[in-house]
């Protein structure tokens, strides 16, 4: 069969093109009202008094208060410290209080106005470097969320041995997801007395767990449905859960649909961001530039709650010594607590922050020994057969080495290495040139046992009538999930793309196949997809049917329908035997598979400006094999632009704990003319276990960037920069640091 | 007050400085037209208005009275897209599909202006209209593709 591996259209794209798509807040509901949310103004203390001011008409609203809300006053993720609504204790700006809703949407904003909220307010906790400090304890009593600790062989004796010892410290701030669609979720009470919510979302089933817990009801009296949701990016994968959760209250106590959809300045203050982070590595290197020794530390901040940092500090950690085989390696790594709004999901993941890390740091061990950072890279990088940190021995699909030489010889990067060297000593040019290089690994799918735990489920169906669908709570939010489904449940099943259809995730409908994170829907749902699909097609192979023509679909549902409307084939995950981890070690099998990416930029620096214009970024990833290489590229090119944005503008200006530029006005992201022309190369190097031989791609292009930019920018001003976002302001006072050390 | 939106008229008899894209959404119910950040930077909410390209979230009604209003419903429907329609799905220039409204209108501004199918010339043209998911490269082949008289057609 031929569905895989071709690029088949976008299955819902017709929908989106015709503006027919609904997201949430296209979606009609009649005696709809609009909630909106009163938020703290401090970072930290006490609410005394909460002032309605007399003569306005409150009647004409309902409001909610933690008071109201039935059952536990928490939105339940991996720790239970975060309250739906704050109760007497602030921990951030913009945290939640009170809800209000009324049916005129202006209206509803205007009451925020007149309510007066007196505060007893603390010394907050702003910096990573206070909280570690314990300044106050805001988490248990050292403000730690979370701790990780790897270690690999002896790293004392690989010093002892070392002929170079390079160290180095590096930083990157927040970064906001932009998704153009802003959050929203819209909430009724069914009859029955069913919770429903309707929204943008990446994780149905996470909303279905936190409001399980908030209305204290059982599993099967709560429904949540995806609209078609614009963008996620990590941004709709745990926030959603408190919006639905305040728009259920709403509804629950109006007694009447209520819709919550956030504007733009109320979005990006009050939702999650990228975790800031500082990496610190010492690495000790033989005379050849083989690596002896990584001692790596990272600190994260993970805000004001704990909500995914434990799990954004595992693959941060997990990739912090980079796609480099060294025998002794120690990697330590803390979240830590502060009265910012709570970090949260990113693409990427704690990984862009210690890939920067690592990769910039390979050039700073290249101006130490002398060794170009190409042979460096060359000379450690994973092969078939190399063991990772965790003690991982790579026994399939490593394509670090692939990915790195195409991408050095497609881009012309060592000609260009010493062609920008001379541009750059001929003071008549108006700007500088520079070449960057960055190779990274993305391990796919949950961390360690993750999968386990979350034991996924997926299926296909066949209705009476003889329509087949893909069952899964795995959300198409633009990445191609529904087309992808599609191809490997039809080539499993042996029948054209086009026959197949995917339902839409909603938990009355779907199993929980798990969150819509971690580059896993391809390699690990999409594997259970494959699975169903060959369960069917056995199924009906007993009964001496091969699906050829529509008619054998048609006689297909008859034989497996019945008398039922619907037959469901669902499968369940299964660690395979061979992948071992300990999560009380941190050793083994990390990941079940890595993709590879190798990322060169090519750009130019305005002598008067300090302005960053990229000319040209050439690129080549790993990813197993490309279930449709349109929408694979797709991923690759967009999460490329994002890293983009993140190593050049993208500046969550922070004062007092809150983001004070929350505007498309000045947090800017790139746009078509600061994006440059892509070279993309899909490498497929298959893996045994994945979905005709896919790994994941949606995280791994956005680890790039950061790095290959940074080691472009310092190549072409002659700098030593090691933060992110090179602003032009940052380039320059590099610059004059740099000369007044001449 | 009159308006012409995709070759109908209609009538509007709300607040005149009420914005557009509300006045679209909410009361002539034309939602294919999007809210990205009501301050006019994202460009998700672009109409045509006498065949120009603008942010409805900035503009009072009141200012575009008797003028010529076209959005996304006006250039196709699923089973027969418009060229330009085909040439984003032939070519992956829509993802999420949030910008994608506001992507059309601008790229059927350029063709209709007689724009040109060189990458650079439409990442300019585009250049006020965000997309988060797809870095821009394949909106730009869609809509050359477009420029070039080619909508959808053989598979890569």
């Amino acid at each position: 069969m031929t569905s895989v591996g071709v690029s088949h259209r976008r299955k819902e794209g017709p929908e989106k093109l015709c503006g027919l798509a609904k997201y949430i807040d296209d979606l009609s509901l009649p005696g709809c009202l609009h909630g909106v949310t009163l938020r703290s103004t401090i970072n930290c203390g006490t609410i005394k008094s909460i002032d309605f001011e007399t003569g306005f008409p409150w009647q004409e609203y309902v409001r909610v208060s933690a008071m109201d809300i039935p059952g536990r006053n928490l939105v339940a993720l991996i720790e239970e410290d975060q309250p739906l609504l704050a109760d007497r204790k602030v921990m951030h700006p913009h945290e939640p209080i009170l809800l209000l809703a009324h049916p005129d949407r202006a209206k509803a904003y205007e009451a925020l106005k007149h309510i007066r909220v007196q505060y007893e307010a603390l010394e907050p906790v702003l910096t990573m470097e206070d909280s570690l400090a314990v300044k106050r304890a805001l988490y248990k009593e050292n403000n730690v969320f979370k701790s990780f600790l790897i270690e690999k062989g002896d790293i004392v004796k690989g010093f002892e041995s070392a002929r170079y010892t390079v160290e180095g410290e590096y930083r990157v701030w927040h970064q906001e997801q932009a998704y153009i669609e802003n959050n929203g979720m819209a909430a009724w009470v069914e009859p029955d007395g069913t919770v429903t919510v309707q929204g943008s979302m990446q994780c149905p089933y996470y909303i279905h767990k936190a409001l399980v817990k908030i209305f204290g009801l059982p599993e099967e009296k709560i429904r949540v449905i995806q609209s078609a949701t614009g963008g996620g990016f990590g941004g709709k994968e745990e926030y959603p859960s408190m919006i639905a959760g305040h728009a259920a209250l709403l509804a629950w106590k109006a007694k009447k649909p209520v819709k919550i959809v956030y504007d733009r300045a109320e979005d990006m203050p009050a939702t999650t961001k990228r975790h800031p982070a500082i990496v610190r590595h010492k690495t000790a290197l033989d005379k050849n530039g083989k690596l002896l020794a990584q001692d790596i530390d990272v600190v994260m901040d993970g805000g004001a709650y704990a909500t995914l940092s434990s799990v954004v500090l595992s693959r941060g950690t997990l990739h912090a010594a980079g796609p480099y085989e060294c025998p002794n390696v120690r990697v330590r790594s803390r979240v830590v607590a502060t009265n910012t709004p709570p970090n949260g999901a990113f693409r990427g993941f704690g990984a862009p922050q210690t890939l920067f890390a690592v990769e910039l740091h390979m050039e700073k061990i290249a101006r130490a020994v002398k060794i170009d950072s190409l042979t460096l890279r060359r000379r450690n990088l994973w092969k078939e057969g190399s063991t990772t940190a965790t003690g991982q021995v790579l026994s399939e699909s490593v394509g670090a080495c692939e990915a790195l030489e195409h991408t050095v010889k497609k881009s012309g990067y060592v000609r260009k290495v010493k062609e920008y060297a001379s541009w750059n000593r001929n003071a008549k040019k108006k700007t500088w040139k520079g070449v960057g290089l960055s190779l990274v690994h993305h391990g796919a799918g949950f961390t360690g046992s993750g999968e386990v735990y979350l034991a996924s489920k997926a299926g296909l169906s066949i209705t009476e009538d003889g329509r087949l669908q893909v069952l899964a709570a795995s959300t198409e939010i633009g990445q191609g999930t529904n087309t992808m489904f599609s191809q490997i449940a039809a080539d499993a099943l042996g029948v054209p793309f086009d026959w197949v259809e995917v339902e839409n995730p909603d938990t009355k409908f779907v199993p929980n196949s798990g969150p819509t994170v971690a580059s896993r829907t391809t390699m690990v749902v999409g594997g259970l997809v494959r699975r169903a699909a060959l369960a069917m097609k056995e199924a009906l192979a007993k009964e001496g049917l091969v699906l050829k023509t529509p008619s054998d679909v048609k006689k297909a549902a008859k034989l497996l329908c019945g008398s039922e409307p619907i037959r469901r084939f669902i499968v369940q995950y299964e660690k395979p035997a061979e992948i071992v981890w300990d999560d009380a070690t941190y050793k083994g099998d990390a990941y079940g598979a890595y993709a590879y990416a190798a990322l060169v930029a090519d750009l130019e620096i305005d002598k008067t400006t300090f302005e960053v214009k990229i000319n040209k970024l050439t690129t080549a990833q790993d990813i197993g094999k490309a279930v449709n290489p349109l929408l694979a590229e797709g991923q690759i090119i967009g999460g490329t632009a994002q890293g983009v944005g993140y190593a050049l503008l993208e500046h969550c200006v922070y004062k007092d704990g809150a983001m004070v530029n929350g505007q498309f006005t000045n947090y800017i992201i790139p746009t078509a003319m600061d994006t440059p022309a892509m070279d993309v190369k899909i490498v497929e190097k298959p893996y045994s276990r994945g979905p005709f031989g896919a790994k994941g791609v949606g995280e791994l292009p956005m680890d790039t960037p950061g790095p290959a930019i940074a080691a472009a920018v310092n190549f072409a001003a002659g700098v030593w920069i090691t933060e992110l976002p090179l602003l032009p302001e940052r380039i320059l006072k590099a610059i004059n640091e740099t000369q007044g050390q001449r | 007050m009159k308006l012409k939106v995709n070759g109908k008229s209609r009538s509007f008899a709300g607040a005149p400085f009420k914005r557009l894209i509300e006045v679209l959404r909410e009361d002539f119910g034309l939602t294919g037209t999007k809210e990205g950040c009501g301050e006019g930077e994202c460009g998700a909410c672009t109409v045509l208005v006498d065949g120009e390209p603008v942010n409805s979230c900035l503009i009072p009604v009141c200012s575009v009275e008797g003028r010529r209003i076209e959005t996304v419903e006006s250039l196709g429907n699923p089973g027969k897209l418009s060229p330009l329609q085909e040439a984003f799905m032939e070519r992956g220039g829509a993802q999420c599909g949030i910008c994608t409204p506001g992507m059309l209108m601008t790229a059927t501004a350029w063709i209709k202006g007689g724009g040109s199918a060189a990458p650079g010339a439409i990442r300019e043209c585009l250049a006020g209209n965000l997309c988060r998911c797809t870095g821009y490269q394949h909106i730009v082949d869609s809509v050359a593709r477009a420029v070039k008289g080619k909508g959808g057609g053989k598979r890569r």
